[in-house]
């Protein structure tokens, strides 16, 4: 391995590591306002992509359907609890937001060629179809059950996680999709060539996460947020909805998710199922983090990243073993570092 | 996911046999047809009996004697026994001797894009065979060796198959060579590994193969090396049984053929960059590099070499040959050499070739069913299981009836007596000892050249 491999192999770790990173966070973020394991993650990630990339083949993407469907039963629940409970002025709205938003993207990509738009517009497209999934799930499959304790948050994920896949595999179809880059630039360092897409994912990662942190620093909804993280039940007291928290964390972690998908697709081929994967190794860098520290998240996904880069140089065939393994001294060590604390 | 011709069974023809067991419990095959005949023959002579029970007659005769005081009642009598007649009619014709064809493929999971077309294809095969309806019941295994012997167990003991095809991938394949030669039903399967019929063994003479050896697609690839001076090649695989096999062939023939192996290197499906073992193979400058991947996949490590700036000759598999894969490797991928079967540039072959006319009458087929380019050479795979089957399904019709084990047996053995059937990827000439039966005429060189597959003459 000379100097060249190493920068190369570098600069290949940090561009996942990254991805990862955002992926981390968006974990942390769900787990610690609903205490959710937010195992469908990585489906935002593919759905995000393959969104993106079926909008720019002309085709009408899959995900509309979904939304629809989605909204409709979400529309049909909080209709008849509207009914129930005589506030009949409620239902114009929960209609014009469950049904009439979906219906009208619907409308508007079905009367537009989605494939002549410029590149922004369907990104943006994208992140509309994608992201209000997030809170529309947490609606129909967290919300009812947010009490119950974090086993069967877990078993809820996990049924979403199936799923979303087999929602995936019938939408996208079985082969994978990618999308043309956002920029052809690149840049010569010594004799290394730096893509500019990789460029572009870094700093838009990073980016993000500063965008994040202001939020959670400065705005009100932000800091509800955290206040909720921190004691559930304190926050409500104060008269912040727990269901509102939830709901915008779920948003939150969407959108990272498409955000996520939409910036790698141009490197590698993304397919219905490989958000798991992706998902699963932001996971261990949340692990790192105790899906507590935001920060640690970050930096225990990069090595992720990292670690999946230089493994592959030396044993291709024991990459995944060896990021996986790394799981298990992590656990060890904030099993003995941490106090451990029965669930309330 | 079930597709296929459904036989609406009478209820309770089978309530006795459910087994909740895993274990494939012996069960007698014959008797379903009397088991259903003798049901409606009863409820038959029930209505049509004179009734001298003292119910609404009035001056019943003798027993035996036809009844016409109580008219009323004799026509509803007699409708009933009308609609039973009805009932018996059915319940016969479907007991009647159908052919049932059993398939468990990979329409979800992993290997769903090599299992999907085959999903399509099954669903183009004839539905008569020899004056015999056949009905085909698909299932799905999900990729999943457990999920395909499952499949295997419940298609041989719920649904009495005469014939099991499938599955698309080799594990699941070689899971249920033992599930078929215990219920001594011939099995087809759609996956590659030469294990799947070799060694030839008691229980494998059940088990045939419609897809070329891996070794054959080998050969071909270090061919088109020796005869192109390749001094050195790469590898990169899958880290799965596929890209094992493939080493395993690959490197076992270059060897023989003086061809130096400077890189082996393994992905996974899921992979989002394979950086790492790109500039490892880019650091031994080998003149070839081989991928040995299935679908869209396989592109990722093409795609990367490219970027990196490798100009040698690149070689892929027959696994990546679907329309997918041109599209997501697109540019990156031209002037790459890959073995197929015929099917895949059957409107190329010469006339001369038998191939040709068998393989653009699936190409047709299919593509008239689900719209032009959509063809793969998976889904041709099921199409010459179908092929088999309309080639052995009357010689075993003349020994025995569908649903009895004569009758799989006899199909055995005509399947195994399979000759000169010119079908989508070859001729099969089968033995007793080569339950595939292709030749050299079963593989092509194809290059990939204008984003599209060209026949290398």
């Amino acid at each position: 391995m000379n100097l060249q491999i190493a920068l190369l192999l570098g600069q290949d770790g940090l561009t996942n590591g990254a991805i990862y990173a955002l992926l981390a966070l968006a974990l942390v973020l769900v787990f610690a306002v609903t205490r959710v394991i937010f195992i469908p993650q990585g489906e935002f990630v593919a759905f995000g992509a393959l969104t993106l990339a079926s909008l720019q083949a002309g085709k009408l993407p899959g995900t509309i359907w979904l939304l629809l469907a989605l909204g409709t039963l979400i529309a049909a629940i909080e209709g008849s609890l509207a009914m129930r409970r005589r506030q009949f002025r409620r239902i114009p709205v929960i209609l014009l937001v469950n049904c009439g938003v979906p219906l009208l993207l619907a409308g508007g990509l079905a009367a537009i060629s989605a494939a002549t738009l410029p590149l922004p517009v369907q990104v943006l497209l994208a992140l509309l179809l994608v992201v209000p999934l997030g809170p529309m799930i947490y609606r129909l499959a967290y919300q009812p059950v947010a009490e119950a304790s974090v086993l069967v948050l877990l078993i809820v994920s996990v049924a979403v996680h199936v799923t979303l896949i087999g929602i995936g595999l019938l939408f996208f179809g079985a082969e994978g999709s990618r999308t043309p880059s956002f920029t052809d630039v690149s840049f010569e360092i010594g004799d290394t060539l730096l893509q500019g897409q990789t460029l572009l994912v870094v700093v838009a990662s990073v980016v993000l996460i500063i965008v994040l942190y202001l939020f959670f620093e400065r705005t009100l909804y932000g800091k509800a947020l955290r206040a909720t993280a921190m004691n559930r039940t304190g926050a409500r007291l104060m008269g912040i909805s727990g269901t509102l928290a939830g709901m915008l964390s779920f948003t939150l972690a969407a959108s990272i998710g498409a955000f996520s998908g939409i910036l790698i697709s141009p490197i590698t081929t993304i397919y219905y199922d490989s958000g798991f994967l992706i998902g699963l190794k932001g996971f261990v860098g949340a692990i790192i983090g105790g899906l507590a520290s935001y920060p640690v998240a970050a930096a225990g996904a990069i090595l992720v990243g990292l670690l999946e880069s230089y493994s592959s140089f030396w044993a291709s065939a024991f990459k995944e073993v060896i990021v996986f393994t790394l799981i298990i001294p992590v656990l060890l060590w904030r099993s003995l570092k941490a106090r451990h604390v029965e669930e309330e | 996911m079930t597709t296929g011709n459904f036989v609406a069974r009478p209820m309770g023809a089978f309530a006795t046999r459910e087994t909740t067991s895993d274990e494939a419990v012996p069960i007698s095959f014959t008797n379903r047809r009397s088991d259903c005949l003798v049901h409606e023959t009863a409820l038959v002579s029930w209505a049509m009996r004179p009734h001298n029970d003292g119910l609404p007659f009035t001056g019943v005769g003798s027993v035996g004697k036809p009844i016409n005081q109580a008219g009323e009642t004799m026509k509803t009598r007699l409708s009933i026994a009308g609609v039973l007649a009805v009932l018996a009619a059915t319940c016969a014709a479907t007991a009647q001797a159908d052919i049932n064809v059993g398939v468990t493929l990979s329409a979800t999971g992993p290997a769903a894009s090599l299992g999907i077309p085959e999903k399509n294809t099954v669903a183009l095969l004839p539905t008569t065979i020899a004056g015999q309806k056949v009905n085909y019941i698909v299932l799905d295994d999900a990729s999943d060796t457990t999920t395909a012997v499952k499949n295997a167990r419940k298609l041989i003991a719920e649904n009495k198959v005469d014939v099991i095809i499938g599955s698309t991938t080799s594990p699941n394949s070689l899971a249920m060579i033992d599930v078929v030669a215990e219920a001594e039903t011939p099995m087809l399967a759609m996956a590659a590994s030469a294990r799947i019929i070799d060694p030839m063994d008691a229980k494998r003479a059940w088990v045939f193969k419609t897809p070329q050896n891996d070794a054959q697609m080998a050969t071909a690839i270090v061919e088109h090396m020796t005869n192109n001076n390749v001094k050195t090649v790469a590898y990169i695989g899958f880290a799965d049984a596929y890209g094992e096999g493939w080493w395993n062939e690959f490197s076992k023939i270059a060897e023989v053929r003086k061809i130096q192996i400077v890189g082996n290197e393994r992905f996974n499906r899921t992979d989002t960059s394979v950086t790492g073992q790109v500039l490892k193979i880019l650091a031994a400058k080998p003149d070839a590099v081989l991928v040995g991947g299935a679908g869209t996949p396989a592109a990722l490590p093409q795609k990367s070499l490219k970027e990196k700036g490798y100009k040698g000759i690149m070689y892929q598999t027959h696994g990546v040959a679907n329309a997918d894969f041109l599209r997501v490797c697109g540019k990156d991928c031209e002037g790459t050499f890959l073995p197929a079967g015929p099917v895949l540039v059957a409107a190329q072959l010469p006339n001369s070739n038998p191939i040709k006319k068998a393989a653009l009458e699936y190409v047709d087929k299919y593509e008239a069913a689900h719209g032009k380019g959509t063809v793969s050479t998976f889904g041709a795979h099921a199409w010459d299981a179908g092929k088999l089957l309309v080639n052995a399904v009357p010689v075993a019709l003349k020994k025995a009836q569908p649903g009895t084990p004569e009758f799989r047996k006899a199909l055995r053995d005509a399947l195994e007596n399979t000759k000169n059937l010119t079908a989508a990827h070859g001729v099969f000439n089968m033995s007793p000892q080569d339950h595939l039966g292709f030749d050299q005429r079963s593989r092509v060189m194809v290059k990939i050249d204008g984003g599209s597959w060209k026949l290398v003459q």
